[in-house]
């Protein structure tokens, strides 16, 4: 996946070449949907609908004046990026509670693809907008299954509605609605066992409890490593049973996630969360452009900065937005920054976000210990080499690591990924500048 | 050494698995552009990747021209091949030990199928008369330890356990020095899945294996990356990074009884020289089978 990591350079590349020419010609613009057709489907997204995207576009991008443009790599970057954010929904669509409680909501997928843990992060989720929930554990196939429920909602003081291995599924879901109504719940997450869509027995299963319990939302849960059969997957529930939404699992990992789109793109039906790691807060409002610029390679600018926002204090972050634009970036805002990102979640997650940076960046994983490290390593650096780090010569480094209890080999490291991080961070205040994005009150 | 399980899995294998190809590309056909299309599609939807899809339909075109191949089931036959060599020829093998304790490491990203894995290859060695240990190394997620007892009790096997949240580099030593003392056969270690780009947890894992390691030179004697085949081109950081980490033997491929056809292994195979071993056709103990080169390649081009 490294080779298309970054499309947008890629099709800078491409074009490089081509600009001296002048003007472009359709034979140009037409290997550049080639490029963007590769990275589609090393992105995962389905076959045929990269197929259709791509006949789509060539018509739109060669009506279009990008044939004409100075900047033709930013003007396809720019009609992909639109047409793949329109292809996932325009807009974020969340579960609309029913006016008449409890609401119903029935989870399924194939198996392993996080239905439980999703489930219990759901009824995390209302708990904290203070409704009133109650999970049913419907899984009586798997080892353990329903004890998994039942652990999960002890931990968060959820009641979780069990008859055991011994009654069918149907059976539990009627009872837990039922119960769910006399105790007066706001909402019952129904969570099912994994099936093959294959399974005709097993699918008639979920259509039996639908008739049975009429649930308000049926989610199908889709693991966003997901390949190609996403979207055979998706049909397959979507004819059977009628799915309301689609919440894809394990964002967290390093999967370009196309499977959303194969699985919007042949239901027509909304993307609604994200699951996003394995805590239990670790779940999130599906935002479609995001998910454009993640499939894309371009990183996720928006999201970071959201999460920036959250964990930087006003005036702290009106500092450091002054630095980034001036790049003025230093040592100690360097070691500001990762106490800050300790509370962003973890620096590969944020790494991942930045556009261009998931290759760069991959020597700039560090776990807690290391931070550790460098957080003396820069402590024992004097005012003047931590403002103009050029001057420590290998002597500084010496002392540096003896201060600091390293080595100079930790030293070099951590001066080099300081180096990165400065160019990235210009980046991102370049960004900001070039209106590329939508202006953000204080970017970070 | 090909052990015997996993030869008497086989016959069924040709019957259940592979029984129902029906060719997808049909008939005679003319080599022109559209068939060669068709195969990149058939190879870029079976998850193999439209980078090796489209080198492999390239070779394959030069072969065919280079041979004066015009019909187009030959053509297909010469593709199979070469993903059978990219897959390797020989029968695939778990490594185990003729004496002594074989220690077998699995590992993976989250719900792959390596509990339900281990419950099927432990049910394999016990139907050869082995004595088997589990160790219940995921003490991470909600009643990982209850599934894999429940594993344990239906195929007969002892299990060592701790509390969740315990150490499971602790886990590992504990059931390593029991399966010794019990002088058992085998040694399965479960563990919690994982992604592969979390530092802190591949750090977790490779502690796991130096405890083994130290405690019983040569151990483990397998690691094994269960792959769900349901997986796309992320299949291919999961094998680098597990296999950085841990140093993989093999790959298990599950869920090969749904729609999807697996063929990640195939770059997989092709780059990293990772083996696939077994595969999990379904969720009951016996669906488990060794994997055959020739019959994976046939059923690419099945429905
Ligand atoms: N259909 C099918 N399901 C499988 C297969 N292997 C495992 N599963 C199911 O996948 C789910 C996750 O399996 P589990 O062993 O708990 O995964 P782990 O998290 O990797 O240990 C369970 O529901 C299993 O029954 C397989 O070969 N075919
Ligand atoms: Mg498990």
């Amino acid at each position: 996946m490294a080779i298309f990591s970054n499309l947008t350079e890629k099709l800078q590349h491409a074009f490089a070449g081509l600009r001296k020419k002048g003007k472009l010609s359709e034979d140009d613009i037409k290997a550049a949907l080639k490029e963007v057709q590769i990275a589609l489907l090393e992105a995962d997204v389905n076959y045929k609908v990269v197929k259709k995207f791509i006949k789509d576009l060539r018509e739109k991008a060669i009506g279009k004046d990008i044939l004409e443009s100075l900047t033709p790599a930013q003007q396809v970057i720019k009609l992909v990026n639109e047409e793949l954010t329109n292809l996932m929904g325009k807009e974020k669509s969340s579960i609309m509670l029913a006016s008449n409680p409890p609401t119903i909501i029935m989870m399924c997928g194939l198996q392993g693809a996080g239905k439980s843990t999703t489930c219990a992060k759901l009824a995390n989720f209302y708990k904290k907008q203070n409704k009133k929930v109650m999970l049913a554990a419907c899984d009586v196939y798997r080892p353990a299954a329903i004890k998994q429920l039942q652990v999960l909602g002890e931990s968060l003081d959820i009641p979780v509605f069990t008859l055991g291995e011994n009654v069918d599924p149907v059976g539990i879901a009627k009872g837990a609605v039922e119960k769910a109504r006399k105790s007066a719940m706001d909402i019952i997450i129904i969570d099912t066992a994994g099936r093959l869509h294959l399974d005709e027995q097993m699918m008639n299963e979920l259509v039996e409890m639908k008739k049975v319990v009429h649930p308000h939302e049926i989610l199908l849960a889709v693991d966003a490593m997901t390949g190609q059969d996403a979207l055979n997957v998706a049909e397959s529930f979507d004819n059977q049973l009628g799915i309301d939404g689609i919440l894809m699992t394990k964002m967290d990992g390093d999967a370009r996630g196309g499977a959303a789109i194969s699985a919007k793109a042949v239901t027509g039906k909304p993307i609604k969360f994200l699951g996003t790691g394995e805590k239990i807060t670790d779940l999130e409002v599906f935002h479609p452009e995001r998910m454009a610029s993640r499939i894309l390679g371009m990183g996720d600018v928006l999201t970071l900065i959201e999460k920036a926002q959250e964990n930087f204090d006003e005036k702290k972050a009106k500092e450091l937005e002054e630095k980034l634009r001036n790049s003025t970036f230093t040592l100690d805002d360097f070691l500001d920054q990762m106490d800050s990102m300790k509370g962003m979640g973890s620096m590969e997650d944020l790494m991942g976000m930045i556009p261009g940076m998931n290759k760069q960046m991959k020597n700039l994983q560090v776990d807690e210990k290391q931070m550790a490290h460098n957080k003396a390593i820069i402590q024992s650096m004097t005012k003047d080499e931590r403002k103009d780090p050029q001057i420590i010569n290998a002597n500084r480094r010496k002392r540096i690591a003896m201060g600091s209890g390293t080595n100079v080999q930790r030293v070099n490291v951590l001066l080099k990924q300081f180096k990165e991080t400065q160019k990235m961070m210009k980046r991102i205040g370049q960004m900001g500048k070039g209106g590329k994005m939508p202006k953000i009150p204080g970017l970070f | 050494m090909i052990i015997d399980y996993l030869k008497k899995g086989l016959a069924k294998t040709r019957v259940g698995f592979v029984g129902k190809i029906e060719e997808l590309v049909t008939g005679y056909k003319k080599l022109d552009d559209e068939f060669f299309e068709e195969l990149e599609e058939i190879l870029i939807q079976a998850d193999i990747g439209a980078v090796t899809s489209m080198e492999l339909v390239k070779k394959l075109q030069e072969e065919a021209h280079e041979q004066k191949i015009d019909d187009s089931s030959e053509a297909i036959g010469l593709l199979k091949k070469q993903i059978e060599s990219i897959m390797g020829h020989d029968q695939p093998h778990l490594n185990i030990q003729e004496d002594g304790l074989t220690v077998i490491l699995v590992v993976g990203v989250n719900g792959t199928g390596k509990t339900t894995s281990i419950g099927k290859i432990t049910y394999n060695l016990r139907q050869q008369g082995k004595k088997v240990v589990l160790a219940a190394g995921d003490t991470f997620r909600a009643a990982a330890t209850e599934q894999l007892e429940s594993w344990a009790e239906d195929v007969g096997a002892s299990i060592v356990k701790q509390n969740e949240g315990a150490d499971p580099a602790a886990v590992a030593y504990d059931a390593l020095q029991s399966a010794k003392a019990k002088k058992a056969d085998v040694l399965i270690v479960d563990t919690a899945g994982r992604l592969h780009t979390k530092v802190n947890l591949m750090e977790e894992i490779k502690k796991i294996k130096r405890v083994l390691e130290r405690e019983y030179p040569g151990a483990p004697h397998e690691t094994l990356l269960v792959v769900d085949a349901t997986t796309g081109q992320n299949a291919i950081e999961q094998a680098k990074l597990f296999n950085k980490a841990t140093g993989v033997t093999g790959i298990v491929l599950t869920k090969l009884d749904g729609s999807a056809k697996g063929g990640i292994v195939i770059p997989i195979a092709d780059r990293l020289e990772i083996p696939v071993k077994l595969i999990g056709i379904g969720e009951g103990k016996e669906d488990l089978r060794p994997f055959c080169p020739k019959d994976y390649a046939d059923t690419l081009f099945s429905k």
